[in-house]
């Protein structure tokens, strides 16, 4: 048995020092980016596979970007498919009212882009609520704005409705979700391991000690609020443009609960748990699609054993190491090095 | 120039009067203390000066600003850091984390460096990181750096969180109880560590304390307040033999 | 007028649904702190359950409703004592998400069971009575009446018996109670049983109202009460009442002056703006937090 542990140990070591060499991430990145244009072009990946990996990375940028609000901040959004739905809606009028046809892969990221920031203002105007509310109210306020921006999509025959928009061409592509997937985890966990994210953290720890130690906390939430949203739409940008058909039922309450699942699924205040989570809860609705809708009662059944085993899910505030910056371990390692030199040299 | 002035200063809450016509003038360098029965509005005082309430009436200036109507977050970042009675640190954050947060005011990166870690971002973190280590180093904390603060033991804890309130380069520090729980010895060797805070860090405390023996050793004046108001102010010497205060509260040692 | 009464009718009928529903949250909330999530899809059960005793066993409404409600409740103890009770020392929101997960098992138990809607036959003889241009039902006095008593009866537990002020306590602090010599995994229970049990009885009734029922009922309906339950002040009974009458208030007077399709829009929108002006709701008080 303890032969094992220590080869586990081993296996782990030699995992750290790969992930920790400096051009780990830029090769592992510039390689993935190249297989997903590779499948794209070639389809050697079976056309269904691919559709599944395209809400995979869809899912771990919603997911990632929900749990800085839950996770890290500690607050109990259920809006974040309204964010979605702004993102989705915005790029899709764009991209079939705005651009000039034949230039449509062109304008795509400009039209992702615009949604995102669609998105981030409304984000902007949710912050606003939480400066001075907290927890439970909180909650309802994003409850609220979630109905609301889906009765008002339904009231609004420009955008189609109830009945939804149409038309968008499938523009998203495996590269363009890896791209954009890529992006918005490295940000996230940029700002998670920067000052603005130890504010987050320490709301969610203590809010008023944290305003008393020079937080601004208005600021962080602010921050927090907007890169969530922002990039909350541009999951659903690319949703749109995968779908090719979007209408408000589909960002209701309920797309606000699956994407809770996940980041609850994989773990609170943990950028690689989002992914995991992500990656399991979509991987495993298909998997288990064949069950028709037994799946649907044995996905939640899972769950709730998971929350009782594992509160805090899988991953919970724990983080991989390949995710944490190596900034901070060299500092500290030259720091304490130069401590240790100046004690040598006092006798 | 007094380095604190509280003039009249009056806090309601819903019709009860948790502190009346508080008033203080505080030279820098002074070390101080408030003392009073439980419930006499001591933290409310704390809480008024740090912002955590606004004060119904009065004014309190820092080095002639008016501190009445700012954020906790603006008042910290004029130079008034405090700990508190129960111990608040960031629990499930390393120790090395609770104290770079204090560095936040002063950080000169913007939200949009952070989010791409360029421009004056990694800089910035290394200074901090380093003056972080650097404090702690002093404060003989730097070996459990990467332990959550949770699990240090308790008088360590306290220790933190004044490491964390020195962090944000305080000019009037507010401590809180910070003898709580503590035997004899310990407190002998707090007065110490407190006189060579002063020392060090060149900053004026406001000690809230119940032990009578911290407060009459190292307290060069105390303010005695019960139901809110003041009932005496002083050498403790003066106030060991006022009536009123032993009327009202010290303890249970009389000093003889 | 008369137009004006009518609406004012049915904004009661709706509302006492809301807020025989909303108190279910309120009272698990005000105990446990714990938002009830399944709540809703409970009061969903409750309705099929009605459908099951009336269709399958045919009895008459009177013990339709208590079986129904008995029922709920049976399964509302079950879910606590299986789902939530591991939870209580977890982080508030894992919790939460083991309401969400019971929720999504039970309505998609519900549909896996019962894939098309199911039509509740008719329990109670509907006798309309018109008043000049007014019509009002003898179902919707009923609901209104039924709604009423059930809310005093429960006033009246938390009020004015032990169990209740056993309950109060628990949610005032959950260490102590204890050291006093009562259960509070009893009292617990019993507090779930009586939450759920109200929710299933709303849901016979709004079978009854509107006989077409489907598993997915349950969710709107239930954020819904949920947000009654905030307006009024969570964890507190009586602003769960108010809470849902405004809503039902609301939610009828808007469709009366506005297109249907505007109705939720504006609810909710005034909803967000009365929890902007009063934010811990109509009846709520903060926590006061010790600094």
């Amino acid at each position: 048995m303890s032969s094992i542990k220590t080869t586990y140990h081993a296996l782990l070591a030699k995992w750290h020092t790969l992930t920790g060499h400096k051009l780990f991430w830029p090769v592992f990145m510039a390689a993935g980016l190249v297989f997903c244009i590779a499948v794209d072009t070639f389809d050697f990946v079976d056309l269904y596979l691919q559709l599944i990996l395209i809400y995979v990375g869809i899912n771990i940028i919603l997911t990632v970007s929900l749990n800085l609000i839950n996770g890290y901040m500690g607050e109990f959004s259920v809006g974040h498919a309204g964010f979605m739905a702004v993102g989705a809606y915005v790029a899709s009028l764009l991209t079939v009212h705005v651009c000039p046809a034949g230039a449509q892969n062109l304008f795509f990221p400009l039209a992702i882009l615009t949604g995102g920031i669609g998105a981030a203002l409304v984000g902007f105007l949710v912050a606003i609520p939480s400066f001075k509310t907290r927890g439970d109210y909180l909650a309802i306020v994003t409850l609220a704005f979630c109905m609301i921006v889906k009765s008002i999509l339904e009231n609004i025959d420009a955008v189609g409705g109830p009945r939804g928009l149409l038309g968008m061409e499938k523009l998203t592509t495996l590269p363009w979700v890896f791209f954009w997937t890529a992006l918005s985890v490295w940000v996230i966990r940029n700002l998670v391991y920067s000052n603005f994210g130890r504010g987050v953290l320490s709301i969610r720890e203590d809010e008023i000690a944290s305003d008393l130690m020079s937080v601004n906390t208005r600021q962080v939430k602010i921050i927090a609020f907007i890169v969530s949203s922002f990039f909350a739409g541009i999951a659903g940008g690319l949703f749109a443009h995968a779908l090719q058909f979007i209408n408000p039922r589909m960002f209701d309450i309920l797309k606000s609960t699956d994407i809770l699942i996940m980041v609850y699924l994989g773990g609170i205040g943990s950028i690689s748990g989002s992914i995991i989570g992500a990656v399991i809860y979509t991987i495993l609705l298909e998997v288990l699609r064949p069950m028709g809708i037994w799946r649907m009662v044995l996905m939640p059944l899972m769950l709730v054993l998971l929350m009782i085993y594992r509160p805090r899910g899988i991953m919970g505030m724990k983080e991989a190491r390949m995710f944490t910056p190596l900034r901070d371990l060299v500092t500290e390692k030259l720091w304490r090095q130069k401590k240790k030199e100046a004690t040598d040299a006092t006798p | 120039m007094p380095l604190l002035e509280i003039s009249k200063v009056m806090h309601r809450f819903e019709g009860l009067c948790a502190v009346s016509d508080f008033n203080l003038i505080l030279k820098p360098h002074e070390l101080i203390g408030i003392i009073g029965p439980n419930g006499a509005g001591k933290t409310t005082v704390f809480n008024l000066i740090t912002g955590v309430y606004r004060a119904t009436e009065g004014s309190i200036k820092l080095q002639g600003k008016e501190l009445v109507g700012l954020t906790p977050h603006q008042i910290t970042r004029l130079g008034i850091a405090r700990t508190f009675q129960n111990i608040r640190l960031f629990k499930e954050l390393s120790v090395l984390d609770n104290v770079r947060i204090a560095y936040y005011g002063q950080i000169a990166y913007t939200p949009a460096e952070a989010l791409l870690h360029i421009g004056r971002f990694r800089a910035e973190e290394k200074r901090i990181t380093n003056q972080a280590l650097d404090l702690l180093a002093i404060f003989k904390l730097d070996e459990s750096a990467n332990e959550k603060a949770k699990n240090l033991p308790y008088g360590l804890q306290r220790r933190l969180e004044i490491a964390r309130a020195l962090a944000t380069e305080p000019t009037l520090l507010l401590l809180d109880e910070p003898a709580a729980g503590m035997n004899p010895n310990e407190i002998m060797q707090l007065m110490d560590f407190i006189r060579w805070i002063r020392k060090t860090f060149s900053v004026t405390i406001i000690l809230i304390e119940h032990q009578m023996r911290l407060v009459m050793g190292i307290c060069e004046r105390l303010v005695v307040l019960d139901f809110g108001a003041t009932i005496a102010q002083g050498l403790p010497a003066l106030i060991q033999a006022n009536p009123k205060v032993m009327e009202a509260y010290l303890g249970q040692e009389v000093a003889s | 007028m008369a137009y004006i009464f009518q609406q004012a009718l049915n904004a009661l009928q709706l509302g006492s649904i809301y807020a025989l529903i909303a108190l279910g949250y309120t009272m698990v909330y005000g105990i446990l702190t714990m938002i009830n999530f399944a709540h809703g899809d409970l009061f969903m059960v409750g309705a099929f359950f009605c459908f099951l005793i009336a269709v399958y066993l045919k009895l008459s409404f009177v013990p339709t409703l208590l079986l129904s409600m008995l029922g709920v409740a049976c399964l509302g103890v079950v879910i606590e004592r299986f789902a939530y009770k591991p939870l209580r020392s977890a982080p508030r929101v894992s919790a939460i998400i083991t309401a969400l997960g019971v929720g999504l098992f039970l309505e998609n138990f519900t549909l896996a069971l019962s894939p098309y809607p199911k039509h509740i036959p008719q329990l109670l003889e509907n006798i309309t009575w018109t008043i000049g241009s007014l019509s009002i039902s003898s179902l919707q006095i009923i609901v209104i009446a039924l709604s009423l008593v059930l809310m005093f009866i429960l006033d009246f537990i938390v009020h004015h018996t032990k169990a209740g002020m056993a309950m109060r306590a628990i949610s005032w602090d959950k260490t102590i109670v204890p050291l006093m010599g009562v259960s509070v995994n009893k009292i617990i229970s019993l507090t779930f049983a009586i939450g759920t049990g109200l929710g299933g009885a709303a849901g016979v009734m709004y079978g009854l109202a509107y006989p077409v029922i489907d598993p997915y009922m349950g969710i709107m309906v239930g954020w819904k009460a949920f947000i009654c339950a905030v307006v009024g002040g969570i964890g507190n009974v009586r602003g769960a009442m108010i809470g849902g009458f405004i809503l039902g208030a609301v939610e009828i007077m808007v469709a009366a002056f506005f297109p249907s399709t505007y109705r939720d829009v504006v609810a909710f929108t005034l909803l967000l703006i009365l929890l902007i002006v009063r934010p811990y709701g109509i009846l709520g008080k903060p926590q006061p937090q010790k600094v």
